[in-house]
């Protein structure tokens, strides 16, 4: 599935303890996925930020531009996301196959850049 | 930091809860164990640990252990997080806890909580034998190696001391409001 470089975005803001820990799982999928990447780390620090960045909350990743779970009726502030994971579960982190997906999806699109 | 350091006694507090009646921390007197929680709605730690939180209470309610769920976050800011709100939320997910509102934030502020969820657990003499989180592991039940707050129950119901009485907290943070209603 190799032999395109994605251009990925991790958007995160302090008030959320777990930026590090999904930085950790998007880099363990991409090696999974035998992907590479160039990973953005983007700090959010103000309501301005925010609404700048469309950010509904810490983390959201962009993958190619696109958030890997879109959620068009939430507002952009500072806050925790709520991933909701295949089994159901509620999470403040993406689950591996949501990235996955993610992934799997901008590899079949042409290329942006 | 929280306020409270173990050996503490609790901060008394009378607030308004989710079932239209005021809860006072003396009404559960007869209580063996009082389990103090900020939490609130929005927050995907709480959503993440709520089931928890409500088996944990079940389990427990008749060896004498009360939960009080607490939600301080400012509704301006975090509309999910309202009074009217917490009412569908507790309702929805049929909690066996008293859910109380510290609209003006001085509960929180006193104890010095700063996250969601948030865990303090007083012994009978009303005395902090742990504070932190619920366990070690918000994402999976069925991965937790560390059952802090379930150990704690066990140990104060047992007399004895708390193995881990004091973790870190790890949620989101309380909703403060911009100027604090108290000032």
């Amino acid at each position: 599935m190799a032999g395109r470089s994605l251009h990925i975005t991790l958007l995160y803001w302090e008030g959320c303890p777990s930026h590090q820990e999904a930085l950790a799982r998007l880099h363990r999928v991409l090696a999974e996925e035998g992907v590479e990447a160039e990973v953005t780390v983007v700090r959010v620090e103000t309501e301005e930020d925010a609404q700048q960045w469309r950010f509904v909350g810490s983390p959201t990743i962009l993958v190619e531009g696109e958030d890997i779970q879109p959620s068009p009726e939430e507002p952009y502030r500072l806050t925790c996301r709520v991933y909701r994971w295949e089994d159901g579960r509620i999470s403040p982190l993406p689950s591996p196959e949501t990235l996955r997906r993610a992934i799997r999806r901008a590899l079949e699109q042409p290329s942006r850049r | 930091m929280a306020n409270l350091r173990i050996g503490d006694r609790i901060l008394p507090f009378r607030l308004p809860g989710t079932d239209g009646r005021e809860h006072a921390v003396e009404d559960y007197a007869d209580k063996a164990v009082l389990v103090v929680i900020f939490s609130c709605n929005h927050c995907p730690y709480v959503r993440a640990w709520e089931d928890r939180m409500i088996g944990l209470q079940r389990a427990y309610a008749d060896r004498g252990v009360q939960f009080l769920l607490i939600s301080s976050n400012d509704p301006e800011q975090y509309p999910e997080d309202s009074f009217d709100r917490m009412r569908e939320r507790a309702r929805q997910k049929g909690y066996p806890f008293p859910y109380l509102y510290d609209e003006t934030q001085e509960v929180a502020w006193a104890y010095g909580a700063e996250r969601t969820p948030e865990v303090f657990v007083f012994d009978r003499e009303r005395v902090l034998r742990y504070h932190g989180a619920i366990d070690d592991n918000y994402e999976d039940p069925e991965a937790v190696r560390h059952p802090y707050l379930r150990d704690a129950l066990e140990a104060v119901l047992a007399g004895q001391e708390v193995p881990v009485p004091e973790t870190r907290p790890v949620g989101c943070t309380i909703k403060w409001r911009k100027k604090p209603a108290r000032a």
